[in-house]
């Protein structure tokens, strides 16, 4: 029972992770038709940026509460910037191209912004230490975290924020017009370029805000990170249903129970055959099942031709 | 003076040309009927002056300014706007949503929500249905949706790209109407029609597109009466 217990809260917190990250992958998808293979990369710069960060200010003696929020701030800052400019330099040009030359565009991002971050942070794993104690708390059996109790908490504001913008405000309003149809939302006088911009600097930066998370969570860093936290990410995007903003949440969320629970029971099942360590399988069995069986996703709508 | 000035407007696609180079004027407060067959060119010569396409060659002069090198998401701040060819309403959008979206440029808050009442007034249809998603909406109550959100920008240029296409006549009528309203008002209209002999009745002046050249224009009560426009059009 309380593996069990253990398992959902794990899960859960794990499940936030990827539906920030989702979400990124969705809300492109939502407008470009595109898969944006480099957005976990992404990831991984935020975490890198905010161990940077966090580290100089540290040793330049900051108060510990000052120096985390300042880190995180110059990760989703950087990863912005950078979120910016990927769609401005490889995806822009490339609009008009057919839908496999932004693709093959996207693998090749993600492949420089590795070698890059290999070049600058190095081949090894870097501890991501907090400076404060992260007091665990007993649940019925169960244990979570200050850390792990932020994470939720934090990722359940942040996508609050999101459906309002996207829902209730002039700037969330053209997004979804954009998405819908370019050329009538131009017409409305919305500069598509700008929007598309703005929805690159959104998803990076709820990117890097799970960056920080995932590394906190962990407590380590490494410049591979960004590959199968992403590859998950947009696991759970496909399983809502790309391009469906709700979707990518309950995505995220499911995906994380799925793997958590799954790494959980996954001894007892296979009598011991397979350990936790299979882990990862779980959610590419379910990426398999839902191309498979539901390829429109669990919220999404069937997947009509864009006009 | 007239408000807007096209000189020998080609455009392309590609290799084929669809506009060979066709010259109209329009003056303020006018309202223009542009007629022809399918593929003549309408559609086309509408795009290029909303921005979406870019001319090969040829003059678009607005308020005595050229447009051409102004993109197509300023030509709505500028007072121009058009109401495509299928309406292009955004499905997902609530009828309120899309209605918004037409004053999109517009920054005052309480004028856009005078506005909003204003259309409501003007189409009661809609104001029972403005939480409902457009995409729901009747053909003719999406038209009235595309009409209403063009008319949020306060356009000093409305152009209509066959407004009553796929419309029963009942509300073929109420559409055409509501143009005259429109136009009542002192809003300068560019119509698009393929029923020819409906806008020719509620048009100034008209213009005979043909195979991308004009080949007739002049007062609309001539038109109407011209052999070559009843027996092309008319079916006379
Ligand atoms: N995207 C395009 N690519 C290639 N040719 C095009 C394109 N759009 C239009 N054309 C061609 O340009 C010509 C003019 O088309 P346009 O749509 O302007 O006609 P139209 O007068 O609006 O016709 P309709 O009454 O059927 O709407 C046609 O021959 C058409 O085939
Ligand atoms: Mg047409």
């Amino acid at each position: 029972m309380d593996i069990f217990f253990q398992q959902i809260i794990n899960g859960l917190v794990q499940g936030s992770v990827y539906a920030l990250v989702a979400l990124g992958y969705t809300m492109v998808y939502g407008i470009l038709g595109l898969i944006n293979f480099a957005h976990g990369e992404v990831v991984m710069i935020g975490a890198m940026i905010a161990l940077t960060v966090l580290q100089s200010l540290l040793a330049a003696a900051f108060a510990p509460v000052l120096a985390v929020l300042l880190s995180l701030m110059a990760a989703v800052a950087v990863c912005m910037a950078l979120g910016y400019s990927i769609e401005r330099i490889a995806y822009r040009p490339l609009r008009n191209a057919p839908r496999l030359a932004p693709l093959i565009t996207a693998i090749g991002v993600s492949i420089v912004l590795q070698n890059l971050a290999m070049m600058i942070w190095g081949r090894e794993y870097h501890s991501f230490n907090l400076p404060f104690a992260s007091t665990s708390h007993h649940l019925g059996g169960a244990v979570m975290n200050d850390v792990q109790i932020v994470i939720v908490i934090v990722a359940l504001v942040i996508m609050a924020g999101l459906m309002w913008l996207v829902h209730q405000t002039r700037t969330g309003r053209a997004m979804r017009a954009v998405a819908e149809n370019p050329a009538a939302a131009t017409l409305m006088g919305v500069d598509i370029n700008r929007v598309i911009s703005v929805t690159f600097m959104l998803g990076s930066a709820l990117a890097a805000i799970a960056g920080f998370m995932v590394s906190a969570n962990y407590g380590i860093v490494h410049y591979y990170m960004g590959f199968m936290l992403g590859l998950k990410a947009f696991t759970a995007a496909v399983l809502g249903g790309i391009g469906n903003l709700r979707g990518a949440m309950l995505g995220g969320v499911l995906l994380g129970l799925i793997e958590s629970l799954g790494a959980g029971y996954i001894g007892d099942l296979t009598g011991g055959f397979l350990g936790s360590h299979y882990q990862d399988v779980f959610a590419f069995f379910v990426l398999i099942a839902v191309l498979v069986f539901r390829p429109s996703g669990l919220l999404g709508e069937k997947l009509a031709e864009r006009a | 003076m007239s408000l807007l000035e096209v000189q020998d407007l080609k455009v392309s696609y590609g290799g084929i040309q669809a506009l060979k180079g066709i010259s109209l004027s329009i003056a303020q407060g006018e309202l223009v009927t542009l007629i022809g067959s399918n593929g003549a060119g309408k559609t086309t010569t509408l795009k290029a002056l909303a921005g979406l396409l870019h001319p090969a060659s040829g003059k678009i002069n607005y308020q005595e300014r050229s447009l051409l090198h102004i993109p197509a998401h300023q030509r709505v701040a500028n007072g121009i706007s058009l109401v495509p060819e299928g309406r292009g309403i955004f499905a997902r959008l609530t009828v309120e949503e899309n209605l918004l979206m037409g004053a999109y440029v517009r920054s005052d808050k309480a004028e856009t929500a005078a506005d909003l009442e204003r259309q409501y007034v003007l189409f009661p249809r809609l104001a029972e249905r403005r939480t409902q998603l457009a995409g729901t909406l009747s053909g003719g109550e999406q038209q009235m949706v595309a009409m209403a959100r063009a008319l949020m920008s306060h356009p000093t240029l409305l152009m209509l790209d066959e407004p009553s296409m796929g419309l029963a006549p009942l509300m073929v009528e109420k559409i055409f109407e509501t143009i005259r309203d429109i136009s009542a008002q002192g809003v300068t209209i560019l119509l698009v029609e393929q029923n020819a002999k409906l806008a020719l009745e509620a048009a100034q002046r008209g213009y005979v597109l043909e195979s991308g050249a004009i080949t007739l224009s002049g007062a609309a009560s001539e038109l109407l009466g011209s052999d070559a426009v009843q027996r092309a059009y008319l079916g006379a």
